[in-house]
């Protein structure tokens, strides 16, 4: 599945301003029957969203009409455990295009990145700036420009510098995915296997 | 002789195809293990690319994660548990991978056959779509965890591009006490560095008490570096390590084992090589462990108490309560004396031949307390036969026990094996998650030891008052 190209993002923000949201949290092991990669976003955050019964939890997050966006804001370590790539295709399939976070797992952050959702790791500080702002004001704004590597508040005109990997830039930008560079490589890797 | 290399290096550099400037490493890749979760996504990715595997002998399978752990003979009952199941097998026959499917005698928890079957040899890297594949990296391994995509990848190409690691040594000098395991040094190293400790990260396990772990106990503290943050932990293959690996189905034999063992005895770090983190733990420190929270760092002595939510930074308070609410705990309890609901031996973590043994060993001549339901899950076929012939099974239903069939059961909850609402179950095996073994069950990680003194007394009860 080609990933979506990811330029620049100007949308409202939805908090969960919980630390170590896990992959478990995200998407629970009993929705990963699928064989297809559809769907998973009905049961984004499923047992935080819906009760046994499968009431929407009002005061979680999703559930409040205020927050919307494709901009979803987590709290430090975020996507820790299981490497299930259904977390970030959960997370994109419901709508977002960004996470926001102090700390992100490593696995986690792969899946997103070759999924065309991009994880944008800011300092403790600035998240904590970031959910303030939310709480303030949910239909805040924010911009999130990848050529610059800048997340902006649209209120106040704060700008916050992010890294990322300048390989996994390109990728985002032109919609590239890893699998196409190693499809290319494919004398290199012959030799690489026959001369080792 | 060049500068001192970390073994870590020795393994990444020398598999690596070519480096991007400033980006990942293409990384060829030994051993790719496939289950049914985490690969029919990949396999309709190659099948929409027109791209067969590229290496089908380097490539195994096993369907683990979503099967029954009762009359494996018979049908799957779940129509989706039993697709995932069949397109596996559809998929590995296409494609000529060798499969150890649910009737097989190697059938089992993907990261209990590997190691078994010699599959898992030293100084290989190692990936499958499943983060405990770390536990590959008690035999020298570079073994670690990958998404789907990646699935894809190196189902497609043999290859993967990964970012490279940092490197962090965690050394644990001295003698563990008696009823610390494995297990116990895993929990303790997590509490001390977090759950976020070793992310970014691969470790290499070293000192005198990583030495003295047996292979089991390697691969359970290796398990467990993804609940560290770590991508992967590895511990220096040794004279134990080839031992273990001789003889087995897939190890090389005759001059191939002499060439082998050639290549194997230079797998360690070179004195002087350079770390970017370093941890050193005194052995004497730890005692069994316990969890009391929702995630493998929030663990304590057996003996400890809960800690209150006012000895935290104010950031974390707000996660800390919530988790604790969860469990139904409150700061200040002692964790001795709860009582439990469930126990569960098993896993990638702990449901080896050594583990369930030890858990065997502790209950012989006693019985299974009146409210606790127990569910022993080998990790594979070969450790169920093997708990038989040894006589473990016997010893296990004397005291009331029963062996169910391998699987990952409870550990992640996919099949019916679920721990039921707000019960308590101390578990053998990696993540005490929030819903983790079923919505709205309590987990309490321990080792297979701590989990048979509470099954025999139902309650939180540290095993060494047993020992003598």
């Amino acid at each position: 599945m080609p990933i979506e190209k990811f330029i620049k993002i100007n949308s409202s923000a939805v908090p969960i301003s919980i630390e170590n949201v896990d992959t478990d949290q995200i998407i629970p092991a009993r929705f990963l029957k699928a064989v297809e990669r559809k769907g998973f976003g009905d049961n984004l955050f499923r047992d935080w969203r819906y009760d046994k019964t499968n009431k929407p939890i009002v005061n979680f997050a999703l559930n409040q009409t205020k927050y919307a966006g494709q901009i979803l804001v987590g709290g430090k370590n975020f996507g820790s455990g299981s490497s299930r790539e259904h977390a970030a295709w959960a997370i994109y399939d419901y709508g977002f295009k960004v996470v926001v976070s102090s700390f992100f797992a490593d696995i986690f952050k792969g899946n997103a990145l070759n999924n065309g959702l991009l994880p944008v790791q800011l300092t403790q500080a600035e998240l904590v700036q970031i959910f303030a702002s939310i709480e303030d004001n949910p239909q805040a704004t924010f911009t999130i420009d990848l050529q610059n590597q800048t997340f902006v508040l649209d209120a106040s005109g704060s700008s916050f510098d992010f890294d990322i990997n300048p390989y996994k830039k390109e990728c985002l930008l032109n919609g590239y995915e890893d699998i196409d560079y190693l499809i290319s490589l494919e004398k290199e890797i012959s030799f690489f296997e026959s001369n080792r | 002789m060049g500068h001192p290399t970390t073994l870590f290096d020795k393994i990444w550099d020398g598999h690596t195809v070519r480096s991007i400037d400033n980006g990942p490493s293409v990384l060829y890749i030994d051993r790719h293990y496939i289950h049914e979760v985490t690969s029919p996504v990949a396999f309709l990715g190659l099948a929409g690319r027109g791209l067969g595997v590229a290496c089908p002998d380097r490539t195994t399978a096993t369907p683990d994660h979503n099967i029954p752990t009762e009359n494996q003979h018979l049908s799957i009952k779940d129509a989706l548990s039993r697709n995932q199941v069949d397109m596996l097998i559809d998929n590995c026959q296409k494609h000529n991978i060798p499969l150890y499917g649910l009737n097989h005698k190697w059938q089992g928890i993907v990261h209990v056959i590997g190691p078994e079957l010699g599959l898992t040899q030293p100084g290989m890297t190692i990936v499958c779509g499943d983060s405990h594949t770390s536990t590959h990296g008690a035999f020298g391994c570079v073994a670690f965890g990958i998404g789907t995509s990646e699935v894809e990848m190196v189902l497609g190409t043999q290859c993967i591009l990964q970012p490279k690691p940092k490197k962090m040594r965690i050394k644990i000098d001295g003698h563990l006490k008696r009823g610390v395991t494995a297990k116990d040094v895993a929990l303790y190293i997590i509490s001390k560095i977090t759950t976020s400790g070793g992310t970014g990260h691969f470790i290499e396990y070293a000192g005198a008490a990583i030495e003295s772990l047996s292979m089991e106990g390697r691969m359970t503290l290796c398990n467990m570096s993804i609940e560290s943050g770590a991508r992967g932990g590895l511990v220096a293959p040794d004279e134990l390590t080839f031992e273990y690996v001789k003889g087995r189905e897939f190890s090389p034999k005759g001059m191939d084992w002499e060439n082998a063992m050639e290549k194997w005895s230079v797998l360690k770090t070179d004195e002087g090589a350079l770390f970017d983190k370093e941890y050193a733990f005194n052995a004497e420190d730890i005692d069994p462990m316990i969890t009391f929270g929702t995630n493998p760092g929030m663990g304590t002595s057996i003996t400890g108490y809960i800690p209150l939510s006012s000895s935290l930074e104010e950031g974390e308070k707000v996660s800390y309560e919530k988790s604790l609410e969860y469990m139904g705990f409150s700061g200040g309890d002692k964790l001795e004396g709860k009582t439990v609901d469930f126990v569960f031996v098993g896993s990638c973590t702990n449901g080896r031949i050594e583990d369930l043994r030890e858990f065997t060993h502790f209950i012989k001549g006693k019985k299974k307390a009146q409210n606790i339901t127990a569910w022993i899950v080998p990790g594979s076929k070969q450790v169920e036969a093997q708990a038989q012939e040894e006589g473990l099974v016997a010893i296990l239903e004397a005291a009331g026990f029963e062996l169910c069939q391998p699987g990952c059961s409870a550990c992640l909850a996919m099949n019916e094996d679920k721990i039921p609402t707000g019960k308590y179950a101390v578990s053998t095996s990696n993540r005490n998650f929030e819903g983790r073994q079923g919505p709205g069950a309590r987990t309490l990680l321990a080792s297979p030891l701590v989990a048979a003194a509470c099954a025999i007394s139902g309650k939180i009860t540290d095993p060494r008052q047993f020992l003598n």
